[in-house]
């Protein structure tokens, strides 16, 4: 079977690779471009822990061929640090203990991060229901939302410092 | 598996006219890819029609109508405040496919052509009298969204047909729709039960009306009788019980463990209430 040639970037960076027409961006990531932050639990579009984002669209990376990334912008968990300075989101999910096996947690830091980008200020609910497609089958999810929570009330008052 | 981005709808069709083997069209894919993975269908020939020109807009025409891009997500339909305030029924019920992330990535059109019985969208668009524009080897015409689903998993596209856009028409003064589902959780569930409700009113009493039933039959079902039941009513107790009556004495549905026949008879007539109530008053406060 001949490979398709696409060309994209990933965290910024421009990418190129050669694919299978039946393999999926999450295959393409993990085996081709070495960044295995992004997870498969299911590969069905049910647990969003292979989430990232397509020029900034919240995705499952397994319900998206290799090919389709032609020309697109990814974003991964790989590129949600600056260099070695975690992420707010990042140091919150540690301060809260808001992860134990960590199947879960990129998946789960990708989607609250574009949740954070579109709405700063969230109610609880909101946030439920923005991750139900996030499964997590070790925290009972309450430690995952006090993270957020608290993440997006840091960064308004950051905000508000600023201006 | 061979893979193609066509520029146009012509060149769309004629790549599926031509192909040998299973064809399918890759729109947001997450009925293909879900079906490609589990092995359930793995396509010949794959055509993936985003690069085609304006799939991606959402456009009202000049008299008042809309169409919606065969790439339109659902995260983009809930994201048009104007098409949501025209048609809320139909922006609802798409909004209720999957998690957030399959909301970046799923059509109405996929919905559709997929053929499920309990596509969450399809009752809202029959409510809605909505049409699907269609290419292929007999030129381009309109089908009504209706006659597209046959039985589960099929559809009356002919070998070469895609659907182009679908339609929707202007919101007439005094109109509202709606639509509800049950399923047996909050999220991410299939529907036991899905009632679409548009309607018109005229002085407070009901002039038209068209409820759609989706998940208790093979195909989804646009109940006349239903109708008929509160055509005429201000939607008072008595015509609301007529109406899930109606609703409950059209459907022929399956057992299963999301649900028995019983109960989903049972809901079927629960839900067109408390779905014709909400587009009532979504028809009354447009009429003010
Ligand atoms: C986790 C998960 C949850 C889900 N939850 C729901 C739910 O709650 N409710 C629900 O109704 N569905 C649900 N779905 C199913 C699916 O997301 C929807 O049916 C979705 O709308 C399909 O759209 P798509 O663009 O992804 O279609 P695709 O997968 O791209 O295509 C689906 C079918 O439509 C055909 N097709 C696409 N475009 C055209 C065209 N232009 N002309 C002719 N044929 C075409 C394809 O050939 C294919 O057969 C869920 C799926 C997943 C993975
Ligand atoms: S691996 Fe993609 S949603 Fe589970
Ligand atoms: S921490 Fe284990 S699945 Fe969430």
């Amino acid at each position: 079977m001949s490979k398709i040639h696409v060309t994209t970037s990933v965290n910024g960076d421009a990418v190129e690779f050669l694919c299978d027409p039946r393999e999926t961006l999450l295959d393409v990531l993990r085996d081709r471009l070495h960044l295995t932050g992004a997870k498969e639990g299911c590969g069905t579009g049910d647990c969003g822990a292979c989430s990232v984002t397509l020029d900034g669209r919240l995705v499952c990376s397994c319900l998206v061929l290799g090919a389709e990334a032609e020309g697109h912008e990814i974003g991964t968990i790989e590129g949600i640090a600056n260099g070695e300075e975690l992420h707010p989101l990042q140091q919150k999910f540690i301060e809260h203990a808001a992860l134990q096996c960590g199947i879960c947690t990129p998946g789960i830091l990708v989607a609250t991060k574009a949740l954070l980008e579109k709405n700063p200020d969230p109610t609880e609910t909101e946030v439920r229901y923005w991750l139900a497609g996030n499964l997590c089958r070790c925290t009972g999810y309450d430690k995952i939302i006090r993270a957020v929570m608290d993440t997006a009330a840091d960064l308004r008052s950051d905000m508000k410092e600023a201006t | 598996m061979h893979y193609h981005t066509p520029a146009s709808f012509d060149e769309a069709a004629a790549l599926a006219a031509s192909a040998t083997g299973i064809t399918r069209f890759l729109a947001g894919g997450t009925d293909v890819l879900v079906q490609l993975r589990a092995d359930i269908v793995t396509p010949d020939t794959l055509i993936d029609i985003k690069h085609i020109a304006g799939v991606h807009d959402i456009i009202q025409m000049p008299n008042g109508g809309w169409q919606i891009g065969i790439a339109v997500t659902g995260a983009e339909m809930t994201e048009h405040p104007a098409l949501a305030a025209a048609w809320p029924g139909v922006v609802e019920a798409m909004d209720l496919v999957g998690s957030t992330q399959i909301q970046g990535r799923a059509t109405l059109t996929g919905n559709l052509c997929n053929g499920s019985p309990a596509a969450d969208s399809v009752p809202a668009m029959v409510a809605a009298d909505a049409s699907v524009s269609v290419c292929g080897p007999k030129g381009a015409h309109k089908v009504a969204v209706l006659d597209i689903p046959t039985a589960p998993g099929r559809t009356s596209l002919a070998k070469g047909e895609m659907v182009t856009a679908i339609n929707l028409p202007a919101r007439e003064p005094g109109g509202g729709d709606a639509y509800l589902r049950f399923i047996p959780r909050t999220e991410m569930d299939i529907a036991v039960v899905g009632c679409g409700v548009n309607l018109r009113v005229d002085g407070g009493k009901i002039t038209h009306a068209r409820v759609s039933l989706g998940a208790v039959a093979p195909t989804v079902l646009l109940v006349g009788e239903a109708a008929d039941a509160i055509i005429g009513s201000t939607l008072d107790d008595a015509a609301l019980d007529r109406l899930a009556a109606a609703a409950s004495a059209a459907c022929n549905p399956i057992d299963d463990k999301r649900g028995t026949i019983e109960f989903r008879i049972h809901v079927a007539g629960v839900l067109a209430r408390r779905t014709a109530k909400i587009a009532y008053d979504r028809a009354i406060a447009a009429g003010e």
